[in-house]
């Protein structure tokens, strides 16, 4: 029986470890017009997705019959140049623009990326598009795509409610 | 400049896209110390408009608005690739890849979605439930209880050498084969 309470307990505390993944760990606020930046880098980003044609389902299609190494390219060398620039930033320790230290968060691992990692891949390859390409997607026009943001939105929610008894 | 804009307006390689999306992981951590992810954007979209007292949801988002800003900008990105830079010809696609999905029964190849599945005719067919409702489900119901996608994951975590990532990336990589090879097949039958 206390067995089981302590077990529990564990689980709670496993929980609330991966309850939030902060991304935000600048100290200083930032201002409404400081956010303009970000909206900046992401309009390069949303380009570099259409002009490279990482939002075409046709590509993600292909992708997932071995027929083209483009999408694996394009994953691969992202991670590549990430690993490095990581590496960079860590070895010479190198601080933000506004001086702060940067900050690296550790991944714990649990069942659920397994389990939700296989559920995201089916519909990866169902609707041709991870998040950020869906909203390039809705941005090229594609309004119908809309829909499937908004049942990606209810699969969060969904996800946040049920979250206590799935497993983790 | 004409020259420039019609070098711009070819689809890109992959040795030209898949630096620069690299390169959002140090420009995010050094601009602002923000760990690139997209998916957590859906997250703070039901923090901000349904909590609805769900424990998940109570936290502090306005804190995370950049992933907001960074999210309406992927969206205008898109917007002005299609619309000032697009590249005047179809789609270069591997042309087994043409004759599988013809086989499986999608017409349309014209554009990056196939019209014949994506569009607003087909919102209350079986093809929307399947493609918009369900796939659009699993990808924000798995997103998050993964923790992260393809970008939080497969880009920012494994830049950060982070095992759990990789086991992550694997697993969407096996969830999409076990759709394409799997399960499409019979979900085209059914229509």
């Amino acid at each position: 029986m206390t067995n089981d309470i302590l077990e529990q307990e564990e689980f709670k505390a496993e929980l609330e470890a991966i309850e939030f993944e902060p991304q935000n760990e600048q100290h200083s606020g930032e201002s409404f017009k400081a956010n303009i930046k970000y909206l900046i880098i992401g309009v390069l980003f949303g380009i570099v997705f259409v002009k490279a044609e990482i939002v075409s389902w046709f590509r993600i299609q292909e992708m997932f019959r071995l027929q083209s190494f483009h999408m694996y390219g394009v994953i691969g060398s992202a991670v590549i140049v990430g690993v490095i620039s990581v590496w960079l930033i860590k070895r010479f320790n190198i601080k933000t623009i506004t001086g702060e230290n940067v900050i690296f968060h550790s991944k714990t691992f649990n069942k659920g990326q397994i389990i939700g990692g296989l559920l995201f891949g089916l519909g990866w390859a169902l609707t041709g598009a991870c998040p950020g390409p869906l909203f390039a997607q809705i941005g090229s026009g594609f309004l119908v795509i809309i829909i499937t943001l908004l049942s990606a939105i209810a699969g969060t929610w969904v996800y946040g409610l049920l979250r206590d008894k799935l497993p983790h | 400049m004409d020259a420039i804009l019609n070098f711009i307006k070819q689809p890109w390689p992959w040795y030209i896209a898949g630096p620069l999306i690299g390169l959002t992981v140090p420009v995010l951590l050094l601009i602002g110390n923000k760990s690139f992810g997209i998916s957590s954007s859906l997250r703070h979209i039901c923090a901000a408009c349904m909590p609805a007292k769900i424990p998940f949801f109570q936290y502090n988002w306005k804190k995370e608005t950049w992933n907001l800003f960074f999210v309406a900008g992927i969206t205008v990105g898109g917007f002005i690739a299609s619309f000032l830079l697009a590249n005047p010809l179809p789609i270069n696609l591997n042309p087994q890849t043409v004759a599988d999905l013809q086989q499986l029964g999608v017409k349309d190849f014209s554009h990056f979605l196939p019209q014949d599945i994506f569009s607003f005719e087909n919102l209350l067919s079986l093809k929307g439930l399947f493609f918009f409702v369900i796939g659009g489900f699993l990808v924000g119901f798995g997103t998050r209880y993964a923790g992260g996608c393809t970008s939080g994951h497969a880009i920012m975590g494994l830049s950060n050498l982070q095992w759990p990532s990789l086991v992550a990336t694997i697993s969407f990589m096996l969830g999409g084969f076990i759709m394409t090879w799997f399960l499409l097949p019979l979900i085209f039958s059914l229509f």
